[in-house]
Formats: C-alpha cells, sequence, structure tokens
C-alpha cells in the first residue's frame, strides 16, 4: 500500500465512521424534541419514556460523533498538511462555525439531559429543538466546507498561491446548496427509517409472549414519530438528488461519466441502470439502457450532450468502477426508501392517522429491510461525491497526491485508527443494545423506575 | 488583529486547558463516583474547547498548523488516540452497567488514556518551544531526525511532566471543593500538596534545561520586567495555593490554583511571541489574508455572546437541586 493509498483508506475509513454519529447527531434530537412536545400535549407516557430514552442514545452517539469528529480534525492536518496550508484561510470558516454550533449542541444537551426535574417544562422543550437546530447547523457548515472543494470559490490564483481570499464567498460556492439540502435530508432520512426499522421489527415480532398493550403503544409511538420524520425526507431525497446531479453535470463532467459509466460523449445518453465498466475497453457491459434517460434527468432536455470519459485525459479520470457502482447502489437504495415512505404515508392518509398496528404485517416487514437503508445509501453517496473527485483533492486546483503529508508509514497510523474504530463501533452497538433496546422488556407494569416519577413538573 | 487572536486562542486554549485538567486529574482515584459526577455534565463542553482551539489554529494560522502536524506527526497521533479513548471510556462507563468489573475496565481505559494524554500535550509543546521545527528539516534529514528527535528529548518529555503535574494538582484542588465529606476531602488535600511540591521540583528542572534546550524561551523568561513579573507572580501564586491548602481554605486555594496555572501559561506564550514555531514562522508571517482574520474575530465575538451566557446558564442548572 503506498502512502498516499494508506493516508486516503485511513481518512475514508475516519469519515465514514464519523458520519453514521453525525447522522444521528443532526436527526435524534430532533425526534426526542417531537416526542417530548407530544407527551406535553397529549399526557401520553409512551412519549415521554420515548423521549427519555432517545436522549439517552443521543449522549452515547454524540459522545462518540465528538471524539471521531475530534480525529478528523487533527486529520486534516495531519495527513493533508498540504491541503490545510493552502486551504485553511479559506475553508477555515465554516469549520469555525462548526465549532460554535457544537459547542451550542453540547451545552443544551447537557441541559436537556440533567434538566428533566430542574427546569419548566418549555425551557426543557426548547432546550431539545436548540439542539437539533445546532446539530443540523453543525452539520450544514461541514458539508460547506466539503462542497467548496468540489467548487472551489472566493480566492484568485496567482502563481499557484491563493490570493483575494474572501471565506464569505468561498462558503457561498456553486454546489453548497445542493449539497447541504441533500445531506441534511439524507441525516432525517436514514435516521428516521433505521429507528422505525427497529420498532417495527419488535411491534411485527411473533416468537414470544404477545406484546402487553403498553409496551405495544410504546412502539406504535415510536413509530408515529420516526415515521413523521422519516416518510417526508425519504421521499423529498430522490428530488433534491436530482438538484446535485444537475450540479454535477454542470461543473464536474468527468465525475457524471464516471457515475454514469459513459464513455463515449453522445447527445440524448442513454440512464444505465445497473452495469458492470470495463475500464480497459472503454465499455458498460449488462446494464439496462433507458433512451435519453441521462440527457433528460442531467440538463432537462432529452437530447442533450453529455460529455463521456474519453473526453478527458486519462489521468483525470476518477476510479470509474468504484463511483459507478456506488451511485447505482445510492439510487436503488433511495428509491426503495422511497417507495416503502409512499406505501406508508398512504396508509397513513387512509386512516386520517399516523398509525400502525401488528395487523401491518407486510408493511412492517418493508420497513424493518428499509432501516439500513439510509446509512448504506449515505456511505455510497460520500464514495460517489469523494471518490468521483479523485485525482483532485480541490476540484480543479490542487491534486490529492500534492496534499498528503511526507510523513512515511502512513499505514501504520491506518491500521491503529481502523482497528480502534473496529473497536469502538462493537461497544456502541452492545450498550446501545444493552440500554435502549433489549431493556424495553421493563416496561410493560413495572417501568424501571428510572423512568417513572421524574417527570417534568408541569 | 493576530494578536488579537493569539490572545483569544491561547484564553481559549487556557480554559481548555482548565476544563480538561477537571477531567484528567482522577486516575488513581477510588473515589471514582465523586469525581464522575464531577465530570459527567461539563464533559462535552469541556471537550469542545479542545476542538475550537484546533479549528482556529488552521483557520488563523494554517502554515502552522501544517507545519506542526507534519513533523510532530508521530505524538499528535499518539494524543489523538489517547483523547479518543479518554473521551469513550468515559462516556461508556457512565452509561454501562452498574456492574463494578465492568465499570472497573472502562475506568483503567479512562485512568491510562488520562495519564498519557497531557503528557504527550506537553511534550508537543515542549518541542516548539526547542526550535528544532522547521520546514528546512522536512526536506533533509533522517526519518529519526525529523520525526522522532524533535520531541523525543528530555526537556520535552520534561514539559510533559510538567504538564501532567499540573493537571493532577488542579484537579486534586478543585475536588477538594467538590467533595462532600472530609476524609474524602483530606484524601484529595493530601494529593494536592504532593503534585503541588512536584510541580515546583519538575518546573525547576524544566527550567533548568530551558536553558540550553530552548533558549528562546529561557531568555524571555529571564529578562524583561514583564517576565520577571509573570515569573515571579506565578511562584507567589503557588505558594499561595500551597499555604492556603496547608490551612484548608480551599476556596482560596483553588483561585490561587487557577492563577498559577493561568501565569505559567501566559508567560509561556509571551516566552514564545512573537513566534509560534520558533524559529521560522512566527504570529504575522503565519496569519491567514486580514480577510479570514476578520472574520474570525467576529465570529468569536458573536459566538461567545452567544456562548457564555449557555454555559452559565448550564452551570445553574446543573447546579440547581432537583425538585
Ligand atoms: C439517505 C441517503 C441518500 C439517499 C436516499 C440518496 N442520496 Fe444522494 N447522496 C447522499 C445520500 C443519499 C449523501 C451521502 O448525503 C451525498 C454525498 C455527498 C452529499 O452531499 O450527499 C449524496 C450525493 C449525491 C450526489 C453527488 C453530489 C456531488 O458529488 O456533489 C448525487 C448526484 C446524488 N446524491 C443523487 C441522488 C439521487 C438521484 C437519489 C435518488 C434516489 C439519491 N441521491 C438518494
Ligand atoms: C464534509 C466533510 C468532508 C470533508 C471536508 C472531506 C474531506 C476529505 C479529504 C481531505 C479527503 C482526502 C483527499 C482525497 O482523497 O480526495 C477525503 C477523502 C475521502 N473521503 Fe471525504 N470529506 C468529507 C466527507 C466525507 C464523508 C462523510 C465520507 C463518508 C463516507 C467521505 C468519504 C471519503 C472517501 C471514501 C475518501 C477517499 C477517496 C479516495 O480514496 O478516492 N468523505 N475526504
Ligand atoms: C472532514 C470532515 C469533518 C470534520 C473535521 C468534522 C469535525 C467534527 C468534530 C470536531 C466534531 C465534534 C464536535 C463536538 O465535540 O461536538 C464533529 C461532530 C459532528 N459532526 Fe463532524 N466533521 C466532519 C464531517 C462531518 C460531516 C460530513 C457531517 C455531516 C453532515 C458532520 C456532522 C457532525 C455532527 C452533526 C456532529 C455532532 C456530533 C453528534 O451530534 O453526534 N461532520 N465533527
Amino acid at each position: 500500500m503506498t502512502n498516499l493509498l494508506a493516508a486516503r483508506a485511513q481518512m475514508a475509513v475516519s469519515l465514514a465512521f464519523h458520519i453514521i454519529f453525525a447522522e444521528v447527531g443532526i436527526a435524534l434530537p430532533l425526534m426526542m424534541t417531537i416526542a417530548e412536545w407530544r407527551w406535553l400535549r397529549t399526557g401520553d407516557g409512551a412519549y415521554l419514556d420515548l423521549a427519555k430514552r432517545w436522549a439517552k442514545g443521543t449522549a452515547i452517539l454524540f459522545a462518540v460523533g465528538a471524539v471521531s469528529g475530534t480525529v478528523l480534525s487533527f486529520e486534516l492536518g495531519l495527513l493533508w498538511p498540504g491541503f490545510m496550508r493552502y486551504a485553511g484561510a479559506i475553508i477555515g470558516m465554516p469549520f469555525s462555525l462548526e465549532g460554535f454550533a457544537f459547542f451550542t449542541e453540547a451545552i443544551f444537551l447537557g441541559v436537556y439531559l440533567y434538566g428533566w426535574d430542574r427546569i419548566p417544562a418549555r425551557a426543557h422543550l426548547a432546550s431539545g429543538a436548540l439542539v437539533a437546530v445546532s446539530g443540523a447547523l453543525s452539520g450544514i457548515f461541514v458539508v460547506i466546507a466539503n462542497a467548496w472543494m468540489n467548487a472551489p470559490a472566493g480566492f484568485r490564483l496567482v502563481g499557484g498561491q491563493p490570493v483575494d481570499v474572501n471565506p464569505l464567498a468561498a462558503m457561498a460556492n456553486p454546489a453548497a446548496l445542493s449539497q447541504t439540502i441533500h445531506m441534511t435530508i439524507a441525516a432525517y432520512a436514514s435516521t428516521a427509517l433505521a429507528v422505525a426499522g427497529i420498532h417495527a421489527y419488535v411491534l411485527r415480532r411473533r416468537r414470544g409472549a404477545p406484546l402487553t398493550e403498553e409496551l405495544a403503544r410504546f412502539h406504535r409511538a415510536a413509530l408515529a414519530v420516526s415515521l413523521s420524520i422519516g416518510i417526508p425526507a425519504a421521499i423529498v431525497q430522490p428530488i433534491s438528488g436530482d438538484l446535485s446531479a444537475r450540479f454535477v453535470a454542470e461543473r464536474q463532467p468527468v465525475k457524471l461519466a464516471a457515475m454514469e459509466a459513459q464513455f463515449q460523449s453522445v447527445r440524448g445518453a442513454p440512464l444505465r441502470i445497473g452495469g458492470w465498466p470495463n475500464v480497459a475497453k472503454e465499455e458498460t457491459r449488462y446494464s439496462i439502457e433507458i433512451p435519453r434517460g441521462l440527457s433528460f434527468l442531467a440538463f432537462h432536455d432529452p437530447n442533450a450532450l453529455v460529455n463521456g470519459l474519453m473526453a478527458f485525459p486519462r489521468e483525470e479520470w476518477p476510479p470509474v468502477r468504484v463511483v459507478h457502482a456506488s451511485f447505482e447502489l445510492m439510487l436503488a437504495l433511495g428509491s426503495a426508501m422511497a417507495i416503502v415512505s409512499l406505501w406508508a404515508g398512504w396508509v397513513a392518509i387512509r386512516r386520517r392517522r399516523l398509525r400502525y398496528e401488528a395487523a401491518d404485517r407486510w408493511l412492517l416487514a418493508a420497513l424493518v429491510v428499509t432501516g439500513p437503508f439510509g446509512f448504506l445509501a449515505t456511505e455510497a453517496g460520500w464514495l460517489v461525491t469523494e471518490v468521483g473527485r479523485q485525482p483532485w483533492i480541490v476540484y480543479g486546483v490542487m491534486k490529492t497526491k500534492d496534499a498528503v503529508t511526507p510523513m512515511p508509514g502512513l499505514i501504520v497510523p491506518f491500521s491503529l485508527v481502523t482497528l480502534l474504530y473496529c473497536g469502538l463501533g462493537v461497544v456502541v452497538i452492545w450498550l446501545l443494545w444493552r440500554q435502549i433496546v433489549s431493556t424495553s422488556g421493563e416496561f410493560g407494569g413495572q417501568r424501571s423506575k428510572e423512568f417513572i416519577g421524574t417527570g417534568v413538573s408541569e | 488583529m493576530s494578536l488579537n487572536i493569539y490572545a483569544l486562542s491561547a484564553g481559549a486554549d487556557f480554559g481548555g486547558g482548565v476544563w480538561d485538567l477537571l477531567a484528567s486529574g482522577p486516575r488513581r482515584e477510588r473515589q471514582r463516583e465523586l469525581i464522575a459526577k464531577a465530570i459527567a455534565p461539563i464533559w462535552e463542553a469541556n471537550h469542545v474547547w479542545l476542538i475550537l482551539v484546533i479549528v482556529l489554529l488552521f483557520t488563523a494560522f494554517p502554515s502552522a498548523f501544517a507545519l506542526l502536524m507534519t513533523q510532530l506527526h508521530i505524538p499528535m497521533t499518539l494524543m489523538l488516540i489517547g483523547i479518543v479513548l479518554r473521551g469513550s471510556a468515559f462516556t461508556f462507563r457512565s452509561y454501562d452497567s452498574r456492574r463494578d468489573s465492568v465499570q472497573r475496565r472502562w475506568g483503567r481505559v479512562f485512568a491510562i488514556a488520562s495519564t498519557a494524554t497531557p503528557v504527550l500535550l506537553g511534550c508537543i509543546v515542549g518541542a516548539i518551544a526547542t526550535g528544532s521545527i522547521s520546514t528546512a528539516a522536512v526536506t533533509s534529514a533522517s526519518f529519526v531526525d525529523v520525526y522522532v528527535r524533535s520531541w523525543l528529548e528530555p526537556f520535552p518529555i520534561g514539559v510533559g511532566l510538567l504538564a501532567f503535574l499540573l493537571f493532577a494538582f488542579l484537579a486534586a484542588v478543585y475536588l477538594t471543593l467538590e467533595a462532600r465529606d472530609d476524609a474524602m476531602r483530606e484524601d484529595f488535600r493530601t494529593r494536592a500538596l504532593a503534585a503541588g511540591a512536584a510541580v515546583a521540583v519538575v518546573a525547576s528542572i524544566d527550567l533548568a534545561l530551558a536553558r540550553s534546550s530552548a533558549p528562546l524561551v529561557w531568555s524571555a523568561l529571564t529578562e524583561g520586567t514583564l517576565a520577571t513579573a509573570l515569573r515571579i507572580g506565578a511562584v507567589l501564586a503557588s505558594l499561595g495555593a500551597m499555604a492556603a491548602l496547608w490551612r484548608r481554605s480551599f476556596r482560596q486555594a483553588r483561585i490561587a490554583a487557577i492563577l498559577e496555572v493561568s501565569l505559567i501559561v501566559w508567560g509561556w506564550a509571551l516566552g514564545q511571541f512573537p513566534y509560534l514555531v520558533p524559529p521560522e514562522i512566527t504570529v504575522e508571517n503565519a496569519a491567514a489574508p486580514t480577510a479570514t482574520l476578520r472574520l474570525v474575530v467576529i465570529a468569536l465575538v458573536v459566538g461567545l455572546a452567544v456562548l457564555l451566557p449557555s454555559l452559565r446558564y448550564l452551570f445553574k442548572v446543573f447546579k440547581a437541586n432537583p425538585g
């Protein structure tokens, strides 16, 4: 493994790990706030349980999100000093703002967790909402930094050095809008559908004794809250994906060609579903082609010209197979999530209320299946964005190989970090399972003491 | 302008330091519960100071950041692993089962990581002060010369030790105030006294080492009235802290201890000024373009205007009694 490859792999592992916690950190606080609000409105204890459990989950995941994020901010310098020397002054701004947003999030999470019976109900609810808002803001700020790497703006190049730096213009780069929208919705869709999947699983399970009424109420409430976010997010996501795709088509034609495994430049290019690109032969086989589909989707004109990979020098091609396969995967998962969400939404509309029963066996089964899809789609989407940008670290401005640290033997930190994350991942899953899922048996009749009698003062 | 930022980020650094101490001291303690209770609500906020410092550093002084991260790759990576283990072990311990053996295992990870992290941090600071970190070094010498020698030397290690002891000292002083019964308070008092004495010894040794290893810091610390005043102030504060501990005036001890640590941090900063990473990188030549700095200052001011009241609110909530 070359040094450059080790550095990229380490960055990729760290980000792929962090993004899961980031997504949960964005969406779970919103869900917990909604649950608390429902509790205040209806007085239904199931919602209070939910809010408390989700708050606990948020706390654990927030801590892991925080440490893995710290790792990332060091790694930007440890692995890519060339990039930071160059870009620090230009895109440090969103990272600094992100720092402040995190700080606010951490403070109000503290207030939320420790304030249940210490502050008025309304103030408590408001602090939950602040956690949700600052979580979303922090995600938006980092993604703006990433968008800048795709569409650098806010400076001029003179003799290879950036001058006339304008950090605000850098933040307002052309990729920022589509990317932040797509990412934020992705966080809501992934987390909400994953949570819905877990509760759907428990609600429909056959083995063992049937759920007590109280337990069933709890899981129904969880489904209602999570789907109230998951359904709209998953339905809107393909539309926002279209916005992202049109940005890529306009600004990063090589990436588009790699995403679609389009080697030839043609008018009225087809949309490919599946297929395996053969880079040596410069062709893509085994795919289903929808005539003129790509031209239509990317440019909203069925006869538009799509530049294929061959229109660009070979050394500027990203790894085509990874990009194409990841893109196809994201589309497939996204479509499945949208279809299941439409189904769940339709059931709710017919019933005129957001309520699902154990008897909705097929719908619940579908929700269980789509549970992990959002996180998978997120990883796939980031692979498209990051690998598709190669060989550039800052698109059109700086090559990745010029940014990497001269420090030799990077395989060592890469292995350490990977091991560390594998360990952390196992522990987190185990903890969440014990804390949140497996104790849900304690609800019926004798709810755990912790959850009883700690109601917010009326 | 850049001076301004320097002062502010040093301030944040110091704040981060103080909180971290609180979280780092506890190692050998049996009174885990008290410590856990004292740390739990502030751990997150605490950790964020560190992140803010890093982020502000790379925004305001990108070239210094890049150079440090290159040559100090090894201690930085180790420190990073320490931070990860510490943070996650602490959280897991608070949320995991109450069974003793599990608790103890997390506790041990927490303790070891808490010890290693400040030592490494000190090594890094010490390495910077020796002036052996420069762009010229990257291209010229062998692996060991570039990536190892700068921080694995007596002086940086001495500074690491000093940082560690300072953290321990402060944490013990804090905990004397948090303790609810006398036996425990006495425990922490003894520890604070021991750590305080060790600080004095190690600080003197480091100063002696600085003369040959970090001439820049040495001369700045010994010459000039401001430096002398700071140095005398630090010594007085430490004597004051020890005396107050002796007399069991724990509140005064805490104030004196905070003063002592801040004076040391400020003395150090002054000692290096105007260098960020001697001998090459100064505050002037590493600073980001003015447009960036101006925005960073605005962000800092607005950010602090939001954060400080929120932080006060958090403490108020936490100190309030349930019910
Ligand atoms: C829940 C997750 C999820 C789902 C269901 C989708 N995406 Fe996505 N997609 C992401 C999560 C994501 C992401 C991980 O969040 C990315 C990576 C970078 C970014 O901004 O968003 C992304 C990137 C991304 C990009 C690349 C943007 C760039 O490189 O700048 C395109 C073109 C699309 N998406 C298009 C789509 C389409 C047409 C979808 C329709 C089904 C879709 N995505 C569903
Ligand atoms: C907003 C935040 C992000 C920033 C600032 C960022 C930055 C970077 C940088 C500096 C690199 C190394 C240079 C390069 O290979 O181009 C990189 C690579 C990479 N990142 Fe990101 N990234 C972000 C988000 C993500 C996320 C969330 C993922 C999730 C999976 C991800 C996946 C990757 C991968 C797979 C690579 C390696 C690319 C390759 O090997 O071809 N990135 N990123
Ligand atoms: C190079 C890329 C990135 C860096 C340097 C980075 C940095 C950080 C840091 C330092 C933290 C911890 C802050 C704290 O203690 O609260 C953090 C947490 C977080 N990050 Fe990232 N991050 C990166 C990528 C991303 C991406 C792509 C997103 C997503 C959209 C994201 C969203 C978040 C969120 C929401 C948190 C809060 C933690 C939580 O609530 O679980 N980050 N990040």
